[in-house]
């Protein structure tokens, strides 16, 4: 009896989530911002309602469409990272690697990027050419050239020193549909390396937790990694670079546009100590930290092993990992077998995580 | 990590599983109380109850100090944090806790200083660095976390700081217990003690529960293995008829308590005469306040604090889930009206909240998941 | 309540007393140990921490003492198992 009740309100909650999202706020606060549900609560109901158009709905990072004989993929990304300096890099070599990433895992060659720059009255000029010398790095290692931009200064205290701006081009000479609706029951999940590094550096840097490590953020193209995992899995669903919100936005996202349940295995999720050590200080799971050079990335079962193989080759791919699988039941949701043995969802959450004490 | 792992160990986890079902006499069915907000969270986080027998069932309890601050004192500490030169400092948990007018994060969207901190030396480290902001700590939590804020107000006052406060709302778990076991719908047959309250308190004061009321009392470590080991050791007691006090986490907890974290609460607070808690009303001696000695690091002495009372939406039922009256999703707006990201009450909003907990760990039917994933 | 997190005590900080580096992990940070002085905190010990805080010394002697607790009845459990399944066989 108490099995059916509780029954009954799982399957409500459930029609309540899948009901068309609204924005009911009057302003906007950081959760919005923070890659969870808030996020794609103002995304579908506020930025689709209004933009509303076939290669929009999607909803991928990147748009992919046909101009005369060519496919190109386009997408683009604004930086706001505090501090602008970390372990690892600089906002300039975000500004890049996830533009070109956003491209890389549409299958696309990535080509030529724009950048726009926001600055702040009083920037140190210094720290600019900073920037900008890391962009040029960047996108020499990235192989695109930066082609166009844009600069504006706005007046102290508008724009918290400088955003980046970047926007990109790429072709995709592959014949692969990646799809985040292309999960089927059976197919593996993967992660390209250990997850939450740059998340991590980037809380710990702006130091008002007062905890150190050696972590550096994990910005990086991923275009070659992307390269192998498709030699090796042309039937490849799916691949995604986890930014806000983590590996388990991303398996969110999959398991409510496949429609299926995404299974993870939390002692096959590649996670380095410091991360774990910062996590477990903060109370905040490593599962939910933004990372700027991993995937995720969905294959046929059979492909699974072949695509590790060849990530693994990789000086960037060492720790790569099959992290679970998409099974058909729960649909919608994302569940992990913990060490321990037993159950648990993997929600997406409302905002970042917050640390916490309790 | 070291003192975690190994308490993570599956092959334990087993053994105790089976010894608690070889415990549970045949019809007899088991509510079993864990107090502490950080046990719910381990439970969901684990997926403890994967491994319990469906006769013992986990009830959870009012430790969650986020969980039973009253609208009213949300209120007042954005009010605080809305006053010129002010900066509020908060840990993250009680950020998006709402009050009438929303939450810290709302306050923030609307111009207030508000900044997290993991510790209330990083509040005081704030202070320092800026003399010319009023800085206000938000000090939350039972015993566990008292002795922190103690020992930061005796630092302030030892640098002579002139420009830090904290706004006081800790509270002791001793009367949240009474008014449980005093709860007439409530049937618990044991109880899963608070760790980390105990390493400062020790298990002393739990004597009366087992003593006076015959319940079984374990005090709980918070790695899984922790919690199945207090729970065998609860049902041993039940099986065995007796009921007594005893401690699980003894790396860590003493009998005796820390002596030292206990004299430095009580030299800079007193128990306020009475509180109130959300979904228990008004409780005496359950709260703590700054003393006259300490009045210049008193929030609520510099502050002109409106102190309204502030009653819970109707919709609420968070004080029946804080009492283990009836469990998360049996609350009327469960997962409709109150979600993690439109929260009516504080259990769906604190992270160690039960209705949080469920929505976010453990809410989908153990029976289709054991059908989707075969061993 | 009570993120409590066990961490290895690095070095004692000489400038001001009280406090300690203190790592989980690889992630280090500043501990105030004046709650556990009495302990005589030293490099190399453990420490539970709490909002920056060291509540208490681990007791690396009874952390074992629980571990092989839960080991020897992990035992008996196989013994018993062992036995059930040979009765069996009778």
């Amino acid at each position: 009896m108490t099995e059916r009740t509780e029954q009954d309100v799982l399957e409500r909650i459930e029609r309540v989530r899948r009901r068309r999202p609204r924005v009911t706020d009057e302003r906007i606060t950081l959760s919005h911002g923070s890659g969870g549900r808030a996020t794609h609560t103002l995304i579908e109901a506020l930025f689709l309602e209004a933009f509303r158009n076939p290669l929009l709905e999607p909803l991928e990072d990147q748009a992919v469409f046909s101009v005369g004989a060519s496919r190109l993929a386009f997408t683009t990304d604004t930086y706001v990272v505090s501090p602008l300096f970390f372990p690892g890099g600089s906002i300039g070599d975000l500004a890049v690697n996830g533009t070109v990433n956003d491209l890389a895992v549409s299958g696309a060659r990535p080509l030529y990027l724009s950048a726009a720059f926001v600055l702040e009255e009083g920037f140190p000029v210094a720290d600019l050419r900073r920037i900008v010398a890391s962009m040029a790095a960047a996108a020499e290692r990235a192989g695109v050239q930066i082609v166009t931009g844009d600069t504006k200064v706005v007046q102290r205290g508008k724009a918290d020193s400088c955003f980046v701006n970047t926007a990109g081009i790429g072709v995709l000479e592959r014949p692969v549909h990646l799809s985040v609706s292309a999960a089927h029951p059976g197919d593996a999940v993967i992660v390209s390396g250990p997850v939450g590094d740059h998340g991590i550096t980037i809380m710990l840097a702006r130091g008002e937790l007062g905890i150190e490590s050696d972590l550096r953020s994990d910005t990086a193209p991923l275009t070659e990694l992307v390269g192998l995992l498709l030699d090796a899995a042309p039937q490849a669903r799916f691949i995604r670079d986890a930014t806000r919100g983590g590996v388990a936005t991303i398996c969110n996202e999959l398991a409510q546009a496949s429609g299926v349940a995404v299974i993870l295995d939390e002692e096959a999720i590649p996670v380095r100590p410091e991360v774990r050590g910062a996590s477990e200080i903060l109370g905040i799971d490593p599962l939910y930290v933004a990372c700027e050079g991993r995937f995720v990335a969905v294959v046929g079962r059979d492909e699974a092993g072949p695509a590790v193989e060849a990530l693994r080759s990789h000086p960037d791919g060492g720790a790569a990992a099959v992290i679970g699988r998409i099974a058909d039941d729960p649909p919608g949701l994302v569940l992990v077998k913990t060490g321990f043995g037993g159950m648990r969802i993997v929600d997406m959450l409302v905002g970042d995580p917050l640390p916490r004490i309790c | 990590m070291r003192f975690v792992d190994e308490f993570r160990d599956r092959e334990k986890a087993q053994v105790l599983a089976a010894r608690i079902a070889a415990l549970c006499e045949p019809g007899r069915r088991y509510g079993l109380m864990e107090i502490c907000g950080g046990h719910t969270h381990t439970i969901y986080k684990h997926g403890i109850e994967d491994y319990l027998p469906e006769a013992v069932q986990l009830v959870h309890g009012p430790g969650c100090p986020v969980c039973v601050i009253p609208m009213g004192r949300v209120d007042d500490a954005i009010w605080i944090a809305e006053q010129q030169g002010v900066t509020m400092t908060s840990f993250g948990d009680l950020l998006r806790v709402p009050g009438s007018r929303g939450s810290f994060l709302d306050a923030t969207a609307r111009g207030a200083d508000i900044r997290m901190v993991y510790s209330p030396l990083d509040s005081l480290r704030i202070a320092r660095d800026n003399p010319d902001r009023r800085v206000v700590f938000m000090a939350i939590g039972f015993e566990t976390t008292s002795p922190s804020t103690a020992m930061t107000v005796l630092r302030a006052a030892a640098e002579g700081l002139e420009n830090f406060s904290v706004f006081c709302n800790h509270v002791t778990i001793i009367p949240a217990l009474q008014a449980i076991l005093a709860s007439p719908e409530l049937h618990i047959d044991g109880f899963i003690g608070p760790g980390h309250v105990s390493t400062v308190i020790g298990c002393e004061p739990y004597r009366f529960i087992a003593a006076e009321r015959g319940r079984p009392f374990v005090v709980a470590g918070f790695e899984p293995l922790d919690i199945l080991q207090s729970i065998q050791m609860l049902l041993l007691q039940l099986r065995e008829g007796r009921s007594e006090v005893e401690n699980q986490y003894t790396r860590v907890v003493s009998w005796e308590g820390n002596q030292k974290a206990l004299q430095a609460i009580d030299e800079v607070m007193e128990p306020r005469p009475t509180f109130e808690w959300r979904g228990l009303g008004w409780i005496p001696d359950s709260a703590m306040r700054i003393r006259e000695k300490y009045a210049r690091f008193d929030a609520e002495r510099l502050f002109d604090i409106p102190a309204a009372r502030v009653a819970d939406p109707p919709a609420c039922q968070c004080g029946e889930v804080l009492r283990g009256i009836i469990k998360p999703w049996e609350c009327r707006v469960f997962g409709t009206a109150c979600t993690p990201e439109t929260p009516i009450g504080t259990c769906m909003v604190s992270s160690e909240g039960a209705c949080a907990a469920y929505y976010n760990f453990g809410r989908f039917s153990r029976q289709r998941v054991r059908q989707a994933t075969p061993a | 309540m009570c993120l409590g997190i066990p961490g290895e005590v690095v070095a004692l900080d000489i400038d001001r007393p009280g406090m300690a580096t203190v790592n989980v992990a690889g992630a280090r940070r500043q501990v105030n140990v004046m709650l556990v002085e009495e302990e005589r905190v030293q490099p190399g010990d453990w420490v539970l921490i709490h909002v920056g805080f060291a509540l208490a010394k681990i007791d690396e002697e009874e952390a074992r003492l629980t571990l092989s607790h839960l080991e020897e009845m992990g035992q008996a459990y196989r013994d018993e198992l062992r036995a059930i399944s040979q009765s069996r066989i009778d």
